[in-house]
């Protein structure tokens, strides 16, 4: 049985990268930049979502920060490029296979490195605060996203105040949706095994949680770090699309955006978040001309939502398959 | 020293604003358990009203009478409006998840908020104003200190303002109530106390104090504009927490140590690190006093 289900999952894995792959380089050329920028953007916002949603919707750990250790990961994945990968690969030259392949795997190397450097914020900052409950732990992880986005704000040599410019393009279609897809297998299968029982079982009460010889408070820290992890690696792959990054972009009210893709989808469906995160992303891009509206629909959106249907779209249900193929029932 | 001692007297009318707003922070946390993310913003409509209640008395009166006269119709006028705005935000969109988990209410605060600022920057326009000059500003000094009309007119606004409400809380029947249903909800409700009231008026007293800063900030610093309240409203929740949440004289003693902490941040490292100090002494008071400096431990019964 379990054998099977690994199978399958590879399966599955191995005709997702064949599509994506295929998607990647017929229709993305065909379809121009911008529609191809929306599609990324649909990407990165999935893995903010579905990461966060780790921590909020199947933990119950109310995390403001997320743009904070987003900025962190792309940040320092940009400085590692920029710095040392991107010189280095210049020095192999830059021919037509040497760089299909050299470009990847240094793109692949970057991402590591940002997710890691997020996720070890990530730990920093769980280990003390979550021993905190509820809003104390909102305002402390809200403060260190503020904090982290401070930080970067005063060093130098990775722009400041006037931003880092010059960052490699190397993120394609391809790489986000490679990188959405592992998010949403790893946080999927996370929750299926022991760990992600403990997770819920903590979010649903946590005293009762302890009292059953949970370790919360490690726990809670795994999920937050590896939601960090996530997070830097969206913020990587961000950077080496747009080629620029400033702190402007990794405010408060983005942690907030991302807080509002779990809420609205559902905390505790990825496929909730997955949702959320495209039609919101699309839906801005559809309102243009009605940009200043744009925040008040969203804001109005939550405050609406919370008010008559708190467990948000779908309300902790995940996508079956019997829903497409009524025949294909689980045995 | 005497630099020092002028930082020390900026950064105390700069904290007596945050004070005030901690107030009503505090005060709801107290009674509901509940972060008001929306308060920040309803400073923001403070200063707003205030703003347009100042151009019209400014413009009616053709500055014949006093201008402290003014300042109190703009004053009182805003602390109204506020007021009522705390009442309709209580009734329309916290009181329905009285019974609904704590993350709830905490997401309605922060989507609250975020309608405020953006329905402000629709309906006031997004671009900074300038707050028009109720009260002529003048220097007058005291020693090695100088300070100006306006700093004293915010530090005696704010206490006066703060004796008030230590009044309301401690001698009327509404006070009592309010410090019963901060104790217990079920208790008071079986003692005949009217709960949803005495949260209504907790909003109410909150939002109003909250407009009273937004005045004094446009006196003090006149560009208002509405995102004006994030961060004062960062830092005035993070006074409350410093103070010890829940604690009225805790997050007046919490509103003028941010107030001269900032000050002092700015004074002698850099003006960069302005905001990032707040962060910092949250993040600090977490780790080493979670309850704050006058808070007491709640136990908490499985």
């Amino acid at each position: 049985m379990k054998q099977r289900g690994a199978t399958r999952t590879l399966l599955v894995a191995a005709l997702y990268l064949a599509v994506l792959l295929v998607l990647g380089s017929t229709l993305i050329p065909f379809i121009g930049p911008y529609y191809t920028q929306v599609l990324i953007f649909i990407g990165i916002n999935i893995i903010l979502a579905v990461s966060l949603n780790l921590i909020l919707g199947f933990a119950g750990q109310f995390s403001i920060g997320h743009a904070g250790f987003m900025a962190l990961g792309g940040y320092t994945s940009a400085a590692l490029s920029f710095y040392v990968l991107a010189p280095l690969l210049a020095g192999f030259g830059t021919g037509g296979l040497i760089s299909a392949i050299s470009e990847p795997a240094a793109l692949a190397v970057s991402l590591l490195v940002g997710g890691i450097a997020a996720a070890l914020a990530g730990l920093l900052v769980g280990i003390p605060t979550l021993r905190l409950r509820g809003d104390y732990l909102a305002i402390a992880t809200l403060g260190m996203g503020e904090i982290i986005r401070v930080v970067i704000l005063n060093t130098d040599f990775v722009g400041g105040a006037r931003g880092f410019t010059d960052i490699p393009r190397w993120t394609t279609f391809t790489w986000v949706f490679l990188l959405a897809g592992l998010c949403i297998l790893v946080v999927r299968n996370l929750i299926a095994s022991t760990m992600g029982r403990a997770l819920i079982a903590v979010r649903e009460d946590e005293d009762a949680a302890a009292a059953m010889g949970i370790n919360t408070t490690r726990h809670k820290v795994f999920a937050f770090v590896l939601g960090a992890f996530f997070a830097g690696v969206a913020g990587g792959l961000q950077a080496h699309y747009l080629q620029y990054l400033h702190t402007n972009s990794f405010t408060f009210l983005r942690s907030i955006e991302i807080v509002v893709f779990v809420v609205l989808g559902g905390g505790g469906s990825i496929t909730g978040s997955v949702i959320a995160a495209t039609v919101l992303t699309i839906l801005p891009e559809a309102l243009r001309g009605a940009e200043s509206w744009r925040m008040v629909i969203y804001s109005a959106l939550l405050v609406v939502m919370m008010l008559t249907r708190p467990q948000g779209l779908m309300g902790g249900r995940e996508f079956q398959w019997s829903w497409l193929l009524p025949g294909f029932k689980k045995k | 020293m005497s630099q020092f001692v002028q930082q020390l007297v900026n950064g105390l009318s700069l904290g007596a604003i945050y004070a005030l707003i901690a107030l009503g922070y505090t005060m709801v946390y107290g009674i509901l358990r509940l972060i008001n993310f929306a308060h920040g913003d309803v400073y923001m409509v403070g200063a707003f009203v205030g703003y347009y209640l100042g151009r019209l008395v400014s413009a009616g009166a053709a500055s014949s009478s006093p201008s402290v006269v003014n300042f109190f119709l703009v004053l009182g006028g805003s602390m109204a409006a506020c007021a009522l705005l705390g009442w309709v935000l209580e009734r329309s969109a916290y009181r329905p998840l009285r019974k609904a988990p704590r993350l709830n209410a905490l997401i309605t605060a922060i989507g609250i908020s975020l309608l405020l600022e953006n329905l402000g920057q629709l309906v006031f326009g997004a671009d900074p104003k300038d707050f028009p000059t109720l009260v002529e500003r003048t220097s007058l000094s005291v020693g090695i200190v100088t300070f100006s009309n306006i700093q004293l007119i915010v530090i005696v606004t704010a206490i006066v303002l703060m004796l008030g409400l230590q009044y309301i809380v401690h001698r009327t029947k509404m006070g009592t109530a309010m410090r019963a249903v901060s104790f217990s909800h079920d208790a008071s409700g079986l003692m005949g106390i009217n709960i949803h009231r005495v949260i209504s008026f907790t909003f109410v007293l909150g939002s109003a104090l909250a407009a009273a800063a937004g005045i004094l900030v446009g006196l003090y610093n006149p560009k208002i504009d509405p995102l004006m309240g994030i961060m004062p409203g960062l830092k005035a929740f993070v006074a409350a927490v410093l103070g010890g949440i829940g604690n009225i004289p805790g997050a007046i003693v919490g509103g003028l140590i941010m107030g001269v902490a900032e000050t002092l941040t700015v004074g002698y490292l850099s003006s960069t690190y302005r905001d990032a100090i707040t962060f910092v002494i949250l993040v600090a008071v977490l780790l080493f006093r979670p309850t704050g400096l006058f808070g007491t431990t709640a136990r908490a019964k499985v």
